[in-house]
């Protein structure tokens, strides 16, 4: 018989006020195996955590039953004054009367029969428990970042920093991400490229970093603190450690023709490229797409040319193997596609562009060397119309746009404004925003400037329709707040395009079984308390994967992001949970079910003998749990159909019991 | 191939080419189309309004007549697709049409949207397809520059027709390439002519019909395609003087077909 | 009929939801015939929401909506401000003695090419 201790938390009166304390500790009280009970104002606090422990060596407690608060918010908080009093922490239930009573019930009467009724589902599973030990497994102090934009090279240099090693995994074939398409970076103008690229060749001379540009993760195994990741090294059809990215295959490549995807393909590139001077690494790449070597077996100009005799067109794709610890996921983001959006035009004129392609218009390395001239005819624009919450804002069922505020659109638009002001003054510029959301420091101050300072025509509507007729874009729009419609001839017009996380991200939290949202970004273990951890244990989370955001953000999220990396690295050992499922394995009938619903691969199928009547033996396919992968989900002791599978700490028993408790 | 074919009351009077080229290009098509038997006028506009039974029920009576020949229902006329697809899908998802529309006319079995609606140009795309229609041009409309004019009534609301894209349609486009001609993309090709509004004020269907005009004009486009009287109509009326002619996309199938 | 008796008749005979209009104004940008009516489809929205619909009833506005749904297919709250116009009109033209087409009116208004779409449609649109 378990000696129980009842501790009924007021919460001050965000129980008390709806919830009798005193008549419940009473009544439960009464239960059986119960020894002890009370009530108090605060129990987390350190005289209520003082009570527990007191209370459980007065009263030789073997469990305890705590009436609080939701677990998530203190079940750690009294294992821990349990195990501070010699009680095995897992010893301790907790009965939500604040979350599940209190807040959601006005009548007192009725509240407290209902907090009764927890507390006597509390005490029926201590009365079935079993002290628990958590296990402990080594960690690999070597940390994965996923993505080599601004947020991917922060976080890994932050890792690097605090001296353990690195490896940042991209996609393209230098990193740098989107901010290395940026022109100018809001709200102090100072220029992406001349922010970015020290941190990029930071990145590069770093000894603790290592980056693997051109690659992918093809395969995640195991669990936090032991992953084991296969890498996709794609062929470049270069030698990586043998090119010294001096460019001139570049200059003698036949094939002009392939869309720079640096640019947009508001430009081409040769079919051997490095994407832009400042590329890291900066070796050149062949795009297969187009190379006539590769596709023809004719042509072979670069190779003749290499003075160093890097270019391998037999190259393959190769795969790597390595542990890390901690795996952070920097995927990014990407604009989306504004084939559904062509009441704007964006396929009928090269006028029309997006913000995206209006940065490298204006940017010094882009397809017009920094002087703004427009695509179809390299002349000055004179008159440039601007659409904000282009696919932002979008009713929850739209198959067009997003539900969400892209967050960043306000703020370079405004950018775009003032530059074009700054530069051409001859140019009138129109904004048609619905509502223009500058939260950030220094950033309405920044918009307001754009108004009145650079006199740019912010206007209160939406454009609804343009029509390309003779060299102009006839913009027709709403002015609300003047009530008319606005008739304007542009000479380009450029798209706010919502920005929605990049493709690459769906699979990758596959892989992770790091949880996402609907629209595919990726989820925070808590929204506010944990906003850097995914919710799968040693999956970190950096920049816009997480959630629309801006450089300065992405930062501060990076930064955080290797600080909670570092704290995983710096432990040899990490302690587990012990709530994991195990098979009976006289039960078990290999049937696999289990290993089908685990989210996590916990589930490994072995061939054991096992002894039959008669002195004989019989070798069968039974179930086993790795309790140092499995995370306690409990999917496969509902799926298991002969019923095997249990969980510690939550079996089969303990549950019904609570149930029997609760329809007493 | 099969299909009923409900041609409406303007294919019948004022837009008699648009019918009889249908008729005579399905027929060079191997589509076989059967005129819907007593069918009713659909009255030209969707009645958006959702306690609007009575003018819903002629559409009704049409589709009914469709699913108890077991056969999808072809439309040529653009209004009359609108008004029938429309009421089609009232009658598959808006309980409080149906349960009326069917209290009202109390067939033998309710009729709950069934049956297949499909516009003569879709026919031609998913059914017959491009490809083999362009096997059997023999005159082809080489070096003509034609203007798709989709108006409103095939495209919108596309969440219902599921016609082509509202803001970038190409079955026009592409049927023309397949006899042979150079389309001609025009922003002005899904904006309104202006409608039946000309009756409350004339400059309405005037001015729009100016803009889709000097679009089309400035792009390119010798004439401008249509599939809908109205359209043809408004385009028409204005068109003097721009040198853009207007013409139903049947009449140009018909002579690509060689059947004109 | 009380205004706010016309409001919900209205809203029933929409069948849409003024609520989910996050005030942008593209319907008002997107709309063919903006000049000529006095009240735009923004308005309409705002104003059904508001049950400030005796304006809109007493307006021209109401026989100058095209119908064309431009405003419904690029609306991105899906809106769909036609259907609160047409429910307006209907709330008119069902009152007694507002018909606003006449058949003895009809010969002046047409021409030998006048397709009979055009005058069923006239006649839904503008007559009860």
């Amino acid at each position: 018989m378990q000696r129980i201790g009842v501790f009924v938390c007021w919460c001050g009166s965000n129980i008390a006020g709806t919830v009798d304390v005193k008549k419940v500790a009473q009544t439960l009280g009464r239960e059986p195996g119960v020894v002890f009970s009370a009530d108090y104002q605060y129990m987390c606090s350190q005289s209520g955590q003082d009570l527990i422990k007191d209370s459980i060596k007065q009263y030789k407690l073997t469990g305890a039953v705590i009436c609080s608060c939701s677990p998530r918010m203190h079940e750690n908080t009294f294992r821990k004054a349990a195990a501070a009093a010699g009680l095995n922490p897992y010893m301790v239930e907790i009965a939500n009367i604040r979350e599940q009573v209190s807040w959601i019930h006005k009548d007192m009467a009725a509240g407290t029969e209902k907090a009764i009724i927890l507390g006597r589902a509390a005490i029926a599973k201590v009365h079935l428990n079993a002290p628990l030990i958590a296990g402990e497994s080594p960690v690999t102090k070597r940390a994965l970042v996923i993505g080599g934009g601004i947020a991917g090279i922060q976080t890994a240099l932050d890792i690097a920093d605090a001296g353990f090693p690195v490896d940042i995994v991209e996609k393209s074939p230098t990193i740098g991400g989107k901010m290395a398409q940026l022109d100018k970076t809001f709200p102090t103008l100072d220029c992406a490229a001349c922010i970015l690229t020290p941190k990029m060749v930071e990145a590069a001379q770093h000894e603790n970093v290592r980056i693997l540009a051109y690659s992918e993760v093809a395969e995640v195994k195991g669990f936090v603190g032991n992953f084991t990741v296969k890498i996709r090294r794609k062929a470049r059809y270069v030698k990586e450690d043998v090119c010294t990215g001096c460019g001139l295959c570049t200059e003698k490549c036949p094939q002009k023709k392939a869309p720079d995807e640096f640019n947009l393909g508001l430009s081409n590139r040769r079919a051997i490229y490095i994407p832009f001077a400042q590329a890291v690494p900066k070796v050149a790449t062949i795009d297969p797409d187009y190379c006539m070597m590769l596709k023809t077996g004719k042509c072979g100009v670069c190779s003749k040319v290499c003075g160093v005799k890097a270019i391998d067109y037999t190259q393959k794709d190769e795969f790597i193997e390595e542990n890390y610890g901690a795996i952070v996921a920097a995927t990014g983001f990407e604009p989306i596609g504004l084939d559904k959006f062509d009441e704007f035009a964006y396929s009928l004129s090269p006028d029309v562009v997006t913000s995206l392609e209006y940065e490298r218009l204006m940017n010094a390395a882009g397809p017009t060397g920094g002087t703004l001239l427009r695509p179809s005819d390299l002349k000055h624009p004179h008159t440039i119309v601007f659409v904000q919450c282009v696919g932002s804002r979008c009713d929850e069922k739209s198959e067009k746009g997003v539900p969400y505020c892209s967050k960043v659109c306000c703020m370079y638009t405004a950018k775009h404004a003032m530059l074009t002001r700054e530069k051409y003054p001859d140019t009138e510029v129109y904004v048609f925003y619905i509502d223009v959301r500058t939260p950030g420091k220094n950033f309405d101050e920044f918009y307001r400037r754009a108004v009145e300072q650079y006199d740019v025509h912010y206007i209160k509507g939406m454009v609804g329709k343009v029509v390309p007729e003779n060299g102009k874009l006839k913009v027709q729009a709403s002015d609300l707040l003047e009530n008319r419609q606005l008739h304007i001839d542009a000479d380009m017009v450029v798209l706010a395009a919502a920005i929605e996380p990049d493709k690459s991200a769906r699979p990758l939290a596959t892989m992770l079984t790091a949880s996402m949202d609907t629209n595919d970004f990726f989820t925070e273990a808590h929204p506010k308390l944990r906003p850097v951890e995914s919710p799968t244990a040693g999956v970190f989370l950096a920049g816009m994967c997480q959630g629309p955001k801006d450089i300065p953000e992405t930062v501060s999220q990076a930064s955080a992001c290797a600080a909670k990396v570092i704290g995983l690295l710096n432990k040899d050992r990490l302690v587990g949970n012990p709530c994991v499922a195990h098979s009976d394995e006289l039960m078990c009938n290999g049937c696999s079910q289990c290993a089908n619903v685990c989210p996590y691969g916990a589930i490994t199928y072995a061939d054991k003998e096992f002894r039959m009547p008669d002195r004989t033996t019989a070798v069968r396919r039974v179930a086993q749990v790795n309790p140092a992968v499995c995370q306690g989900c409990g999917a496969c002791t509902v799926t298991c159909p002969s019923g095997a599978m249990d969980l510690f700490g939550f079996s089969n028993n303990q549950i019904m019991a609570e149930v029997d408790a609760i329809c007493k | 191939m099969e299909f009923l074919y409900y041609p409406g009351c303007t294919l019948k009077n004022k837009a008699k080419d648009l019918d009889l080229y249908a008729r005579k290009s399905a027929e060079a098509l191997g589509v076989t189309l059967t005129e819907v038997p007593e069918w009713q006028c659909c009255g030209g506009v969707y009645p958006l309004g959702r306690d609007e039974i009575a003018t819903k029920l002629s559409s009704v009576r049409t589709l009914m007549a469709a699913r108890d020949a077991g056969c999808d229902l072809v439309t040529v006329c653009a209004a009359c697709h609108n008004v029938v697809k429309q009421i089609n899908h009232d009658m598959a998802c808006d309980e409080y049409v149906r349960t009326r529309v069917n209290n009202y006319l109390a067939p033998d079995v309710p009729y709950d949207g069934s049956v297949n609606v499909l516009h003569l140009l879709e026919v031609l795309r998913d059914r017959v397809g491009f490809d083999a229609i362009r096997e059997k041009v023999v005159s082809p409309l080489t070096g003509r520059k034609l203007g798709a004019y989709y108006g409103c009534l095939l495209l919108r609301p596309s969440s219902v027709l599921a016609f082509d894209d509202p803001e970038n349609p190409t079955v026009i486009e592409d049927l023309l390439k397949a006899l042979g001609a150079e389309p001609v993309y025009y922003a002005e090709r899904n904006e309104c002519c202006g409608g039946y509004a000309g009756i409350a004020d004339p400059e309405v269907p005037e001015k729009r019909a100016a803009a889709v005009l000097s679009n089309a004009k400035a792009r390119g486009a010798e004439a401008l395609v249509t599939a809908c009287p109205l359209c043809y109509y408004n385009l028409k009326k204005h068109a003097a003087g721009t040198g853009v002619g207007v013409v139903y996309f049947t009449e140009l199938l018909a002579g690509a077909l060689g059947v004109k | 009929m009380e205004q706010q008796n016309m409001r919900e008749e209205i809203l029933f005979t929409a069948n849409a939801d003024p609520k989910k209009c996050m005030k942008c104004g593209k319907c008002s940008g997107a709309c063919p015939n903006y000049d000529k009516m006095e009240y735009h489809p923004h308005q309409f929205v705002s104003m059904v929401q508001e049950g400030n619909v005796e304006p809109l009833l007493e307006s021209e506005s109401l026989y100058l909506c095209l119908t064309c749904m431009v405003c419904v297919e690029r609306c991105p709250r899906n809106v769909q401000p036609a259907r609160f116009i047409e429910a307006v009109r209907l709330a008119k033209i069902r009152q007694q003695g507002e018909n606003r087409l006449k058949p003895q009116d009809v010969p002046e208004l047409i021409d030998e090419d006048t397709p009979q779409q055009l005058l069923v449609s006239a006649f839904r649109k503008y007559t009860k």
